[in-house]
């Protein structure tokens, strides 16, 4: 399956991720080939078989609306480059 | 020119639910707290964090849709909605998409006497997002900070399906899902908190054409009174715009309030794509018929009921009614009220009327409000008994609004008591006759107004404590004689 340079520069925008002309035709190459690889589970009939969504056939997992503790605002920040007025700090976005 | 036109409106409904914890994590709900004080690895999206749905979401979730004639899922599951915000940390929203908890109901809305039905499309759980606090505007801001208190709050979102022809029935729809809500004692519903969040889809088409016209949606609608205007505007937007011979983008706008005119708010890269997918971590919710019948027996009485019971118990007008049961709080102030002093209708007057008044003025709710329905009850009562004038009656009740005295203490304190000894307003009204000879004469040349002035004059010189029948009555017996 050939995917263009055009399928690869929609994904970047989704993935919000700014890439070069090489990496396009580069990635191009690349992903087609992934996809190539995966093409070989096309060829089973799956026609039968239902969606598998969940691994497990656990339902109605649930927990009582009782309050457990959170983390001090410190330890959520812990990670945070930047930080200010006990909140994160980030690049404007429209 | 709108005579030409038909305006074809849906509504989005996001509210936020008074659970104590959130969806997914054991994180308490909060309101102006510190920033991120209320997060947890889960809602800050941290990998390996797995979420554990709240049971009271679900409950909730029920209860609303059968609040709304709703059939309810026996299967439904959670879906991950894929964007990137600063305010989502985890770049997706447990959302609900083609399998919601509740589907095809209505609710119904009257206008001037005439009972209409609203579609219900679908009522489905989701997370809320967090918070971003801009310096001024996003426009010039040159940060953003992220306050992730409000991420994983439970929502539902109630789609109604494009059933509202006219921005006033959009407005009657939405004061119709707040009372429901607000009966059902699952959110807060203040719009102005963004507790109750409302996104208006609108078209235009010639009447009597069965196609849709090309819609917009309006964000950004923080009232019921700028969800009116908004789609005022963006109706008289469309129409001169077809009538131009323009043609409409389907686009999301957004209400400027300062200037009453909604902006478009496409950005570049309209390249939006959610890649909705079942959310793994999130085993599927099977809902039997015993559970749907177990919630359906702790439903409360709704607006509608109420609004029956209103009328036919009491004979209350269906004008009084509607006031009486916007919110949940008022009804029980005024069933309460009438438990303990069976006059309905003149508890429905003081309810509506001073006790509406004064909360308004003084920006506050009746739950919060120093007046008890105890206490009205007592004061009604102290006015049956002749104890204080219909007049008096409104200054000690500001008084109980004020300090939360006994009505009792009120009118003992301040020497409140109605005077009925007839001697003494004799004495009164005699002083008025002779000081107004000229009223006097007017009076009875059948000048049936002077009456009015006198009486007046003898309530003014009474300080408003004279019984006013009484003072009527000597006025004319007085006044009668040759």
């Amino acid at each position: 399956m050939a995917l263009t340079e055009k399928d690869v520069e929609r994904l970047s925008v989704l993935a919000r991720i700014s890439l070069t002309e090489e990496e396009k035709k580069a990635f191009a190459r690349q992903m087609s080939s992934i996809l190539d690889s995966a093409a070989v589970l096309d060829e089973l009939s799956t026609d039968r078989i239902e969606p598998l969504i969940y691994v497990l056939s656990k339902y109605n997992v649930m927990r009582d609306d009782k309050v457990r503790p959170s983390l001090a605002n410190d330890e959520a920040l812990a990670n945070a480059p930047l930080k200010e007025d006990a909140m994160f700090k980030v690049p404007r976005l429209i | 020119m709108t005579e030409k036109y038909e305006a074809v409106i849906g509504l989005e409904v996001h509210v936020e639910l008074k659970t104590n914890t959130k969806a997914f994590c054991g994180c308490g709900l909060s309101f102006g707290a510190l920033p991120n004080s209320h997060v947890c690895p889960g809602c800050l999206g941290m990998p390996g964090a797995i979420p554990v749905l709240n049971r009271e979401l679900v409950e909730f979730a029920i209860k609303t849709g059968l609040a709304l004639n709703c059939k309810i899922a026996e299967f439904c599951r959670f879906d991950r909605k894929n964007y990137f915000y600063p305010d989502l940390p985890a770049n997706y929203q447990i959302s609900q998409l083609d399998l919601p908890i509740a589907s095809a109901g209505y609710l119904e809305i009257e206008s001037e006497g005439v009972k209409k039905k609203i579609g219900i499309n679908r009522v489905h759980m989701e997370e809320d997002a967090g918070k971003l606090v801009h310096q001024g505007s996003i426009m010039t801001t040159p940060y953003s900070l992220v306050d992730l208190n409000r991420a994983g709050t439970p929502l539902l979102e109630i789609v109604s399906e494009p059933d509202i022809r006219s921005p006033r029935e959009a407005s009657m729809y939405m004061e119709k899902l707040r009372s429901i809500l607000l009966f059902l004692r699952v959110s807060d519903c203040k719009m102005e908190e963004g507790s109750l969040r409302c996104d208006a889809n609108v078209s235009v088409r010639p009447r009597g054409q069965e196609r849709l016209g090309t819609r917009t949606e309006i964000k950004n609608l923080n009232s019921f009174r700028s969800l009116e205007r908004a789609l005022e505007y963006e109706i008289k937007r469309h129409i001169e715009l077809l009538e131009e011979g323009g043609e409409l983008v389907q686009e999301t706008r957004t209400w400027d309030e300062d200037r009453q005119v909604t902006l478009s708010m496409r950005s570049k890269e309209e390249a939006q794509d959610y890649r909705y997918f079942p959310d793994p971590n999130l085993p599927p919710v099977i809902i039997d018929p015993e559970w749907v019948e177990r919630v359906r027996k702790t439903l409360p009485e709704l607006p509608d009921q109420a609004r029956e019971r209103l009328m036919s118990e009491y004979n209350l007008s269906s004008y009084d009614a509607n006031l009486l049961t916007m919110s949940k709080d008022v009804l029980d102030f005024f069933d309460a009220c009438v438990a303990e002093y069976n006059e309905p209708k003149l508890i429905a007057n003081w309810v509506m009327g001073e006790l509406t008044r004064l909360l308004n003025q003084n920006n506050m709710e009746i739950k919060d409000c120093r007046v008890t329905p105890s206490s009205l009850a007592a004061m009604l009562k102290l006015m049956e008994q002749g104890t204080i004038s219909g007049k008096i009656a409104k200054v000690v009740f500001e008084e109980m609004f004020n300090t939360g005295d006994a009505p009792e203490k009120i009118v003992k304190d301040r020497g409140l008591v109605q005077i009925s000894d007839e001697s003494a307003i004799k004495a009164i009204v005699d002083e008025v006759i002779a000081a107004n000879p000229k009223v006097v004469e007017d009076f009875k040349a059948g000048k049936e107004k002077a009456l009015g002035f006198l009486v007046g004059q003898v309530m003014k010189a009474s300080k408003g404590k004279a019984n006013p029948e009484i003072v009527n009555r000597l006025l004319r017996e007085e006044l009668s004689r040759p």
